[in-house]
Parts: C-alpha cells; sequence; structure tokens
C-alpha cells in the first residue's frame, strides 16, 4: 500500500464515520437534504478565500457557520422547516459564489473536491474535526432525539430544544465544510443520507443504528478508495468519489432486501 | 386560597396569547391535593396550553402557584416515535431511571415483553403505559394527563384508567387529566373545568351527565346512540 492511499483511506474513514453518524441524526430530523444544500452555502465563503488570497476552508467555514445561526434564527420566528429555510439560503448562496467566482475550474474544485489530491493539513483538519463532532453529537444525541419524540417532554426535562438544535447545525455545518474540501459538494450529501437509510432498514434501538449509520459510512468511503485504488491501472481510471457512492447505495440495497426477507419489525 | 397546606395549585388571571389570537383569558382556579380534575371543553379551547402553561413550556400572563417542593409528570398527548429507531429501555433510561423492571410492572407490562420493542411498534395501550411509567418514575405528586387513552381501545381505555386510580391512592398523586369521554370524567375525577378560551363550568364531576351543562360546553347536546 503505497503512503497516498493510506491517507486517503484514513480521511475516508473519518470524514465517512462522523457524517453517517450526524447524518442519523439527520435522516430522522426529515433534514437529510440539509447536508447537501448547506454544502452550496460554503459557496461564497470559498469564492471569497480566492479573491481575497486566503484559505478558501475558512471562508467557507465562516459562511457556514453565519448562514447556520440565520437559518436558525428564521426558524425559530416563522416555524418553517429546516429544508425549506435551507433551500431558499442555499440557492441565494450559490448564485453570489457563482457571482464572485468566474474561473469555472475553480468552481468545479469548490463543488466536487477530490480525496484524492489532499494536502497533509486539510487530513489532519478532517480528523480532529470528525472527532470533536462525533464526541459533542454524542452528547446531545439524546437530547435531540427526545426533542425529536416530543418537545414537551423534552423541555419538560430541562433540555434546551432549540439551543441544542443550534449546536447540531453548527456541528453539521463543521463536517459540511471539512468534507467539501476533502470529498466534494455531492459526496457530503450522500454521507449523510445513504449509511443512515441503510442503518434505519436494520435497527429496532436507537445505539444500534447510530453505530450502524457510522460504520457504513466509514465502509462506503474506505471500500470506494480501495476499488478506485484497484482500478487506478485501467485507461482512464474512474475517480473515488463516484465508486463511494456505489458502494454506499449498493450497501443501502442489500440492507433494503434483508429487511423483506426477515420482514425486520423495525 | 386561603393556603398552599390544603391546595396544590393555585391559578390567577391566567391569559395565554399567541399572535392575534387569545388562547386563553382571565382563567381563575385552585386544585385540593389527592383530588382529580377533569378539563374538558371542544377542540381548540385551549385545554393542551393549559397544560403548557402549567408546566411553564411557554409564556403566559397571570400567576401560576404550586405549593413549595411539587414535582409534576406530564404524559402528552401525541409522540412523533413511529419514525424513530429507539426501544422502550432507552426510552425509559432517557428519564435516568434505574429500575426500569419495576417502572414497567408499576403500569402492568412484563419487562422482557416489551423492553427491547422500538418504541414506534407498541399498541396504543402499551405506549400510553410505557408513558405513563415514564411520568410516574420520579415520584411525582402531580400529574397531568393529555388524553391518557388516545388510540386505545375500549378495554384497554378501562384498564388504563383503573391502573391511574391505584397509582394515585399509592403515592397520593393530585391529577389532571384532559378527556372528551363522558364516562370517564364521570367516573375517574372529582371535579370538571370547562373551558373554552375562559372556564365555562368548574364543579362536580358528575354533573357532567347533565345534557343542559353538556350543551353549555359543547355548544352542541351529544346525542344518544339510538338503536
Amino acid at each position: 500500500m503505497t503512503e497516498e492511499l493510506a491517507f486517503s483511506l484514513l480521511i475516508g474513514f473519518s470524514v465517512g464515520l462522523s457524517a453517517g453518524y450526524l447524518g442519523s441524526i439527520m435522516v430522522l430530523e426529515k433534514m437529510a437534504l440539509v447536508g447537501d444544500a448547506l454544502s452550496h452555502v460554503a459557496l461564497p465563503g470559498f469564492a471569497l478565500g480566492i479573491l481575497l488570497n486566503f484559505d478558501p476552508l475558512l471562508g467557507g467555514f465562516a459562511f457556514l457557520f453565519a448562514s447556520s445561526i440565520i437559518i436558525w434564527q428564521i426558524g425559530r420566528v416563522t416555524k418553517l422547516s429546516f429544508e425549506t429555510i435551507v433551500g431558499a439560503v442555499f440557492t441565494l448562496s450559490l448564485a453570489a459564489g457563482i457571482l464572485m467566482i468566474r474561473d469555472l475550474e475553480v468552481l468545479a474544485d469548490a463543488l466536487f473536491g477530490d480525496i484524492a489530491k489532499v494536502a497533509w493539513t486539510d487530513a489532519a483538519a478532517g480528523i480532529l474535526i470528525a472527532i470533536v463532532a462525533i464526541y459533542s453529537t454524542r452528547i446531545i444525541y439524546n437530547k435531540i432525539v427526545l426533542g425529536m419524540i416530543s418537545e414537551e417532554l423534552a423541555i419538560s426535562q430541562g433540555i434546551n430544544v432549540a439551543r441544542v438544535n443550534l449546536l447540531f447545525l453548527l456541528l453539521v455545518s463543521l463536517v459540511v465544510a471539512i468534507g467539501i474540501k476533502i470529498t466534494g459538494t455531492l459526496l457530503v450529501g450522500f454521507l449523510v443520507v445513504v449509511p443512515a437509510a441503510a442503518a434505519k432498514n436494520l435497527s429496532a434501538s436507537l445505539s444500534r443504528y447510530s453505530l450502524l449509520s457510522s460504520l457504513f459510512g466509514a465502509a462506503s468511503a474506505t471500500a470506494g478508495i480501495l476499488f478506485a485504488s484497484f482500478l487506478s491501472y485501467v485507461p482512464l481510471p474512474p475517480p473515488p468519489g463516484p465508486l463511494i457512492v456505489v458502494t454506499g447505495v449498493t450497501l443501502f440495497l442489500v440492507t433494503v432486501i434483508v429487511r423483506w426477507k426477515k420482514r425486520i419489525s423495525v | 386560597m386561603e393556603t398552599l397546606d390544603e391546595y396544590i395549585l393555585k391559578v390567577t388571571d391566567l391569559t395565554v396569547e399567541i399572535p392575534n389570537q387569545v388562547i386563553l383569558e382571565n382563567v381563575n382556579f385552585q386544585l385540593k391535593k389527592g383530588t382529580t380534575l377533569a378539563i374538558v371543553g371542544p377542540n381548540g379551547a385551549g385545554k393542551t396550553m393549559l397544560f403548557r402553561a402549567l408546566l411553564n413550556l411557554i409564556p403566559y400572563k397571570g400567576k401560576i402557584e404550586w405549593a413549595p417542593k411539587v414535582k409534576t409528570g406530564y404524559v402528552p398527548q401525541y409522540l412523533s416515535a413511529s419514525d424513530i429507531p429507539i426501544s422502550v429501555e432507552e426510552f425509559l433510561m432517557f428519564k435516568g431511571g434505574s429500575n426500569l423492571d419495576g417502572t414497567l410492572s408499576s403500569v402492568g407490562l412484563e419487562s422482557k415483553e416489551v423492553l427491547n420493542k422500538r418504541l414506534g411498534a407498541l399498541s396504543g395501550g402499551q405506549l400510553r403505559r410505557v408513558l405513563i411509567g415514564w411520568a410516574t418514575m420520579d415520584k411525582p405528586n402531580v400529574l397531568l394527563f393529555d388524553e391518557p387513552t388516545t388510540g386505545v381501545d375500549l378495554d384497554s381505555e378501562e384498564a388504563i384508567y383503573k391502573m391511574l386510580v391505584d397509582l394515585k391512592l399509592k403515592y397520593q398523586i393530585t391529577m389532571l387529566l384532559i378527556s372528551h369521554d363522558l364516562h370517564i370524567i364521570r367516573d375517574y375525577s372529582d371535579y370538571m373545568m370547562a373551558l373554552n378560551r375562559c372556564i365555562t363550568f368548574l364543579g362536580e364531576s358528575k354533573r357532567i351527565m347533565d345534557l343542559e351543562l353538556q350543551r353549555m360546553i359543547y355548544g352542541e347536546p351529544v346525542c344518544m346512540v339510538q338503536e
């Protein structure tokens, strides 16, 4: 195994694990497409970084954080769903990003990323963020779920549902930001949805569901990267991103068949 | 109300508003320790909002005074658990309980039968019992039930109310319950309060079978079932 491959596997594993874990809440919260949409919100931030010559990732982070707070506040005031507000904010951000980035190649990089071209600093940041995101989400996981089951029960248990939701949204934006840089927008959208959907097919308990979702995320990412490396000798070798998606969706289809065959009561 | 020794709750001039709408207006009542108060009224009368205000879940005007050291338990009308893969054990653990077997047996459930079941896969009656178990886990003095038998068949409904009476006697609990079921109100509560934004009737529950009173509470008479 080359050093480069080991490197990609490590990053893929971390991002897959954390996106799968956070995604398990997003799928339950009917926020499945929020990760995908949020990844576009980072675009104007990336553009600013490129235009003003600072690390585009920092610009992306700043935009995601600011947008998360705006989305959360609009949600509190209007009671519109996350998906509706994110839908509005993300199209605006996409438009702003396109107006700011005129170089289409740079834009494509920002949108699609490439796990094979990651600098070690980004990789280190990715692994660190994955650890922070998983650890923090673990602390608030039960509180978010109780808030979903019954907001009244959660509040009567002393849980500040709005604050916990904001914290979660900020953690999602962290994972999305680093995910875009490393794996690209498309893959971030995939990693927060498909592993959780597959895990849900096989789970009757929260602990099993969140564990399987994280493992499926990590497994699809590492398997996709490995397939890409096996195919690197063929003419026009496929990049890892689409192979990660194909692996994950195959895993999902297997869980659909298992559930259908066993008629698992989930 | 003279003292809070005898009364566990005193509500004075309670008003709850949402933008462009008054939900509750100048509601005044007090509740004696150990009694059961049924809250009735048409849909949208503000019954659930009254509970939310009593539990301090929403902003309100006026005064809500609980006796010192009162602990409240709450059983909501609905849970959104059908789509969430969570076991009964995990749900009860959210409350931080240690004796889950004891909690379940106190509400007439076998722990080995339901503990590992998915919360959303329980029958209506089992779910109500689990919720009552949740609410009584930390030995509250007051229980608030929002439609305790929603989604429950008639036999289970009777069993659940009998169980509530047992729990009430065992722990000397004061109860507030929202119900549309006139027989339940007559048989299982001491007093009733009819709400329709304001209080339209406050008195003994046995009067609920009075057709004149029903007409006043619900706007129209509740018709008899005829062969």
